[in-house]
């Protein structure tokens, strides 16, 4: 099994390594990079105003370079929640909590130079777990006939939206409206309209790109318009020189290294619980396991290192299901998945034997993407910090002409502008009223499949739907999904005062700020 | 405990919340977001189960058109309506932390206004006369939403914006949209 798994890494090397693809790679890894920094750009946002670059390629540099563009945007997160104590993406909330003070320490390059190196750690042990896993996976599903597919979608997407931030009941709202709005269009199965309203515009369907855009572009910007308060620039002036840890900085990493790296995997194992819930278990075991737990929050290089390694890891985690069984964890993965499909390639269990090219080459692009990224990061720091100075007014209104543009570039059609608009008001009043769009999308992305799947189920059981519980593996699905409701309960009734990290989830303090109004967010330390 | 020190509020928000006892449970809800988010999920919920059943919906062998949609309206009504009573219980609890008000503290109408328009002004002006105009348009105006924009650096934002984007997706990436037109064909 080993030996099959290099023969195919070194075969995803000889595609990554393309120039065509190896430069795809570095301008996704570049430009993630770039918007990364910015303040007020999460992933979310960053990835849907760049997807319509990729229309006009190959289904294997449009994948490598989106991917690019996620991971690179995670580490140009970072600089931005270390420097600016401004958690551009909830991961990177507990990322402030000891790397701002260690910034105010004068040791801001210090911690951004042991971030490099624990993101890379973290990364590649996701990427070995991506190679090895995924392909036991396959073996597994390949077996599922359409009552499984569909208990797992539905596990999927009960966990994509109870797990995440906000409400449980909320998310599952969200996910709910998003499967709702996957199936306006023509009806696959009878080819009858569904909720056009007489706009033949709307026959193929609301547009994913001008969902992502109105909910995560438009809504974000009016969010975040003129809540910004002046960027606290003091302690941006990072040099090279200033990023080299000592060794006993780095002695003291070790551990929280690979600590990280486990609690990431792990946490990315578990479907819907992405890099955010990963950095918050990593923060709250570092913790616990330190022997001066008081000091932590005063810039403890551990509470950097451990949850930075733990959100890395889990990423590259998050691909496998992904990947491999065509069922996205969160929402940036959904994209992901959407960006694959407008490609016209279908996600599932058959993607790593019928598109070798794009999962192995993908798995090798990473590793390729994560070292351009040190090599990035390292000596160009000083060009991010400078970048972090670009004004909030300068950057949503070029930011409002990408989604004009990219909206438009998807069909060359007017009325999918219009409908961002719309979208966008949407998104707004639904972040007013304490939702989170982001479930939507990954309703949006399993929706048609959801019906389909369900549909076929019911005709092969000839309408029993008992059939999800009488076939053995569909019936473990759902009994997750029954203990998936019951524990939020259970932690519901019994309170978030409780259980740290389930507070962190469940109540949602943190995290979403990070992109609503990053500058009003009194991170403070723990007492 | 250090997940709670996360407050998204600063301490001004929901003081009022924390000091009066709930005096009129009505009023209370009322004043609830989760109110509103409950009512309006159950309004969508009334609106999709009604439009989704007007389709056929067959029976469960053979699934209709209408069926999927009537399902999901129907449960998001369920799930609307959980999410107002849950504001109802916290209603007669007392108040939380969290802030309550559905604006913002300082509402940005002309801001909003500004950001809904651009798009509109980059089809209106993006049809009729180009992709050069409809992009100047709809950077300009987005720009002016912002409190401190000032017409002259509103323009240069707006020139620059729209020299790069014309080169970067006219001539680069090859979108099929005339730079300049009269009249729109389209």
């Amino acid at each position: 099994m080993i030996d099959t798994a290099i023969t195919d890494l070194l075969y995803g090397f000889t595609v990554a390594l393309e120039p065509h693809n190896l430069m795809w790679c570095f301008v996704g890894v570049l430009v993630g990079n770039m918007v990364g920094v910015l303040p007020g750009m999460g992933p979310l946002a960053t990835i849907s105003i760049l997807l319509p670059l990729t229309f006009g390629m190959k289904a294997v540099p449009a994948i490598l370079m989106l991917a690019g563009i996620l991971y690179g945007g995670q580490y140009g997160g970072a600089i931005c929640s270390i420097l600016l104590n401004l958690p551009c993406h909830p991961p990177h909330a507990v990322t402030c909590l000891d790397g701002y003070p260690m910034t105010k320490q004068g040791r801001g390059g210090v911690a951004l130079g042991v971030t490099v190196i624990a993101s890379f750690i973290g990364a590649s042990w996701g990427i070995t777990e991506m190679i090895f896993l995924s392909p036991l996976l396959v073996r597994a599903a390949l077996q599922f006939g359409p009552a499984e597919v569909c208990s797992l979608m539905l596990l999927g997407l009960l966990a994509g939206s109870t797990l995440a931030r906000g409400s449980p009941l909320k998310g599952v709202c969200m996910t709910v409206l998003g499967l709702f709005l996957g199936s306006v269009g023509t009806d696959l199965e009878t080819g009858s309209e569904r909720f056009t309203f007489g706009m033949t515009e709307l026959d193929d369907g609301v547009e994913l790109i001008a969902l992502a855009l109105g909910l995560f572009g438009v809504a974000e910007f009016m969010s975040s318009v003129n809540q910004m308060s002046p960027i606290n620039m003091a302690y941006t002036n990072v040099r090279f020189r200033d990023m080299r840890p000592t060794l006993a900085d780095l002695k003291r990493s070790f551990f929280p290294m690979c600590r990280g790296t486990i609690i990431g995997s792990l946490c990315s194992l578990i479907p819907g619980t992405g890099p955010t819930i990963a950095s918050f278990v990593a923060y709250a075991a570092e913790k616990k396991v330190s022997r001066t737990p008081e000091k932590f929050g005063t810039g403890m290089i551990e509470g950097v290192v451990c949850p930075e390694t733990a959100t890395h890891s889990s990423i590259q985690g998050d691909f496998i299901p992904t990947m491999s069984l065509g069922i996205p964890g969160d929402a940036v993965m959904a994209l992901l998945l959407g960006a694959l499909m407008i490609q016209g390639i279908v996600p599932g269990p058959q993607l790593i034997s019928q598109h070798p090219d794009i999962f192995w080459g993908l798995v090798a692009s990473f590793w390729i993407g994560n070292i351009i990224l040190v090599i990035l990061n390292v000596p160009l720091i000083g060009i991010w910090c400078k970048m972090l100075a670009i004004p909030y007014r300068f950057l949503y209104p070029s930011a409002m002409f990408f989604v004009c543009i990219g909206v438009y570039a998807a069909n060359n059609d007017f009325f999918q502008v219009g409908e961002v608009v719309a979208l966008g008001m949407l998104g707004y009043i639904l972040l007013r009223l304490g939702f989170h769009p982001a479930p939507v999308v990954l309703g949006f992305v399993l929706g048609p499949r959801f019906e389909e799947n369900f549909r076929r189920a019911m005709l092969i059981a000839r309408g029993d739907i008992t059939v999800f519980v009488t076939r053995p593996i569909s019936a473990v699905f759902i009994g997750m999904c029954v203990l998936l409701l019951a524990s939020q309960l259970y932690f519901r009734l019994r309170g978030p005062k409780i259980k740290p990290d389930a507070a962190a989830q469940g109540e949602g303090s943190p995290p979403m700020p990070g992109q609503m109004t990053p500058q009003r967010i009194p991170v403070t330390p723990a007492e | 405990m250090w997940a709670k020190t996360f407050n998204t509020n600063g301490p001004e928000d929901g003081r009022e919340e924390i000091v009066q006892p709930s005096t009129s449970l009505l009023r209370d809800l009322v004043r609830k977001k989760d109110f509103y988010a409950g009512g309006l999920m159950l309004l969508v919920g009334i609106g999709i189960a009604l439009k989704g059943s007007t389709y056929r919906l067959g029976s469960l062998m053979h699934m209709g058109p209408g069926f999927m949609p009537t399902a999901l309206g129907i449960l998001l009504m369920l799930l609307g309506i959980a999410i107002g009573a849950s504001a109802l219980a916290a209603a007669g609890a007392g108040g939380e932390e969290e802030s309550q008000s559905i604006l913002p503290d300082n509402p940005q109408w002309w801001a909003w206004f500004c950001i809904l328009m651009s798009p509109v002004l980059f089809i209106f002006f993006g049809r009729y006369f180009g992709m050069a105009p409809g992009t100047f348009a709809c950077v300009f105006i987005a720009a002016l939403g912002d409190r401190t924009a000032t017409w002259k650096a509103t323009f240069i934002l707006a020139t620059v914006v729209t020299v790069f984007g014309v080169g970067l997706f006219s001539y680069f990436l090859q979108v099929p949209m005339p730079i300049f037109t009269w009249g729109g064909g389209l």
